[in-house]
């Protein structure tokens, strides 16, 4: 069993403009009501990478900046973890487009865009942070590892953690085959010992077998939870949304599940 | 850290499937270098080709999954006998309790350029034998070795560009020491595709020539695919403190620029440093260091002035790519792998290609191979977003 505790949150997703504006939704307190996701790149970044930054980019920076500023922490100091089932959709598709007709001029920008880790470099850049980074991905199962990884390097290296975990659709063809219902980010700071920020704890175990999902309340969140691998951490906002001990399994593969209790501090 | 034991490994590239194909090549100062001649690319570049992918199809029953990364992932899991030695794990520990921590930066994602191609002609639609979980998705290697090897312990995939392939042994030691895990195995497979020789050849990076590490006239990199596995379980009474171990892991983050490595080295100098920390052990004990030489301009000069500055001119070091050419996420495993050959067989290896070292470098850079004890070596694998990781490997005492 690992345990840490949860600092500060970040989220964006359709119909969540915040976690301050969605607290209440999450919660069961207010009605739910889905709209596209108000995608803006943070101040974080300069001007000029501003206007060129791809979703991911936007999804990371904006959750990661406000986990952050609620924590109260300087960015530069926390270890980061970024998962993501598919990394930068739109990229994917453009290069695998211009690569089937010639002439192939891949574009430098957009190539090292496609990276994996993209979000990963332009949040250490912006941030200013030399601690380690790393940059997961597990198909549906993208959110439970990147939180496994955290509590690790909590437990661990005793470090401060951010995990961010965003995704968002795909141009077609490939929508079709890999269908993302919309673009959604959500960030956590993690740490190692209690602090007077600390908003819960979070006891996790790796269990085997197969199981039962948490679900969302609301169908519209329960949809989204479904529908956006990054959004599978949804309960764990609820339960620090709803203030009470909750417990909550969210699905590994076939044959695995996180189990995590989270109890408010 | 708690050092772990590396208990078996392998790997297979363009120099041969397996460890005494890549040994023999490295002692005969062999490469295969071929001019580009995959798919019907058209660049004027030489590759480092595994020739006989084109002929394996990946397992029957993970038919799925067949493209060419994973018949890589699973022509290299063939040799050396290291499906044995996981099946001896998995009877010891169970299947639940062997993590698999996997790097790779592109997958499958030749199988989605070459599916591009034949959208159908009416609705656009990719064709119906295009399985994206299994192929495309970073996680299709994870999810691919896992069945093979029967595990369902933790699992995932690091996709961190040309670092990815050595963090893994991070996150084995830490799932290990928190318990998720008794044994780990990590590794990385990456294979020829159009995006990275195009995207690569996009930022005049790429080579007209096989790449010359470290040299004076060095013009960029050479593109290669390969794969290694590592096994990894506790340290036990058992083992001798003479036995191959990892010993420490450092990592970091340059924060400078997307493709191009902070000039002072300042990201490389941290992740080095960390690793010592991590081992408590100081430069003076590293007998050999892989250098990640990728030979762009900007890459040898920065690790050189961090390396130099860590270590002094001290320690042989070279960059293994003149042989092997650049394997992006894979290059941290085989790179680590060739660092433990190194160990194993008292043998330094020098630096094929590159005729004259950059006389701005003020390290001790090795051309030719040679033969001195080895105990401990360093392997250095820095990606693009700035992420570093430094790994030492060898005998404790």
């Amino acid at each position: 069993m690992m345990r840490l505790f949860v600092e500060g949150i970040g989220l964006l997703g359709p119909g969540l403009d915040s976690w301050s504006a969605s607290r209440a939704m999450l919660a069961g307190a207010a009605a739910y009501v889905a709209v596209p996701t108000m995608l803006r790149a943070s101040d974080m970044l300069p001007a000029a990478e501003r206007r060129r930054a791809g979703v991911p980019i936007k999804l990371a920076l904006t959750v990661g900046q406000e986990a952050f500023l609620h924590a109260g922490r300087e960015t530069g100091t926390a270890s980061t973890v970024f998962s993501s089932s598919g990394g930068d959709n739109d990229n994917v598709h453009m290069i695998s487009s211009t690569l089937a007709t010639a002439p192939r001029e891949v574009s430098p920008t957009r190539f090292h865009n496609s990276v994996h880790n993209a979000a990963a470099g332009y949040w250490s850049i912006a941030a200013g942070s030399h601690e380690p980074s790393t940059s997961l991905c597990a198909h549906d199962a993208s959110f439970a590892a990147g939180l496994l990884e955290s509590a690790t390097q909590v437990t661990i290296d005793d470090a401060v953690v951010m995990l961010v975990a965003y995704d968002h659709p795909y141009p077609e063809p490939l929508n079709a085959v890999r269908p993302i219902s919309a673009a959604f980010g959500m960030a956590l700071i993690l740490t190692p010992r209690q602090t007077k920020k600390s908003l819960a704890s979070f006891e996790i175990d790796f269990v085997s077998g197969k199981t039962q999902e948490s679900r969302m309340q609301d169908t519209g969140l329960e949809t989204l939870r479904c529908g956006i691998p990054a959004a599978r951490g949804l309960p764990l906002l609820a339960a620090l949304a709803s203030g009470n001990a909750t417990q909550i399994n969210i699905a590994y593969f076939e044959d695995n599940y996180l189990n995590i209790r989270a109890t408010p501090c | 850290m708690q050092p772990l034991a590396v208990s078996h490994f392998t790997l297979t590239n363009s120099l041969g499937h397996g460890l005494s194909a890549t040994l023999d090549a490295l002692r005969a100062r062999h490469s295969s270098w071929t001019r580009c001649a995959f798919n019907d690319v058209d660049l004027d570049t030489y590759i480092a080709k595994v020739d006989a992918l084109e002929t394996c199809p990946v397992r029957s029953d993970l038919s799925a999954y067949d493209c060419r990364n994973n018949r890589l992932a699973q022509l290299c899991l063939k040799q050396d006998g290291f499906v044995d030695a996981v099946e001896a794990a998995r009877n010891k520990y169970g299947a639940a309790r062997i993590g698999l921590f996997l790097g790779t930066s592109t997958s499958g994602i030749l199988q989605t350029e070459l599916a591009y191609r034949r959208l159908d002609s009416q609705t656009g639609a990719l064709p119906p034998d295009f399985h994206y979980a299994e192929t495309q998705n970073s996680n299709s290697l994870a999810g691919f070795v896992l069945h093979y090897l029967g595990l369902t312990g933790p699992s995932f995939v690091v996709s961190s560009a040309c670092s990815s392939s050595a963090k893994v042994f991070a996150n084995a030691v830490r799932m290990m020491a928190a318990g998720m895990c008794d044994a780990a195995v990590v590794g990385g497979v990456d294979s020829l595709c159009l995006s990275t020789l195009y995207g690569f050849n996009s930022l005049g990076l790429v080579s007209r020539f096989p790449c010359r590490p470290y040299d004076a006239e060095r013009d960029g990199i050479s593109i290669g695919e390969g794969a290694g596995f590592v096994l990894l379980e506790r340290v036990t009474a058992m083992n001798s403190p003479s036995a191959m171990s990892l010993l420490g892991v450092g990592e970091s983050s340059d924060a400078y620029h997307m493709s191009t490595p902070h000039p002072e080295g300042l990201g490389a100098k941290m992740a080095m440093q960390r690793a010592l920390n991590s081992a408590g052990l100081q430069a003076s004990d590293i007998d050999y260091i892989n250098l990640h030489g990728t030979a762009t301009k900007s890459n040898d000069a920065s690790e050189g002035k961090a390396v130099a500055e860590v270590f002094g001119d001290s320690v042989p070091c070279s960059s293994t790519k003149g042989w092997t050419g650049h394997l992006l996420g894979a290059s941290g495993i085989t790179e680590a792998i060739i660092a433990m050959l190194a160990v194993e067989h008292d043998f330094v290896p020098g630096s094929v290609n590159t005729q004259r070292v950059d006389p701005a470098m003020t390290i001790d850079y090795r051309i030719e191979n040679g033969a001195e004890k080895i105990n401990r070596v360093l392997s250095n694998s820095f990606g693009f977003g700035g992420s570093n990781c430094s790994l030492i490997l060898g005998r404790k005492a």
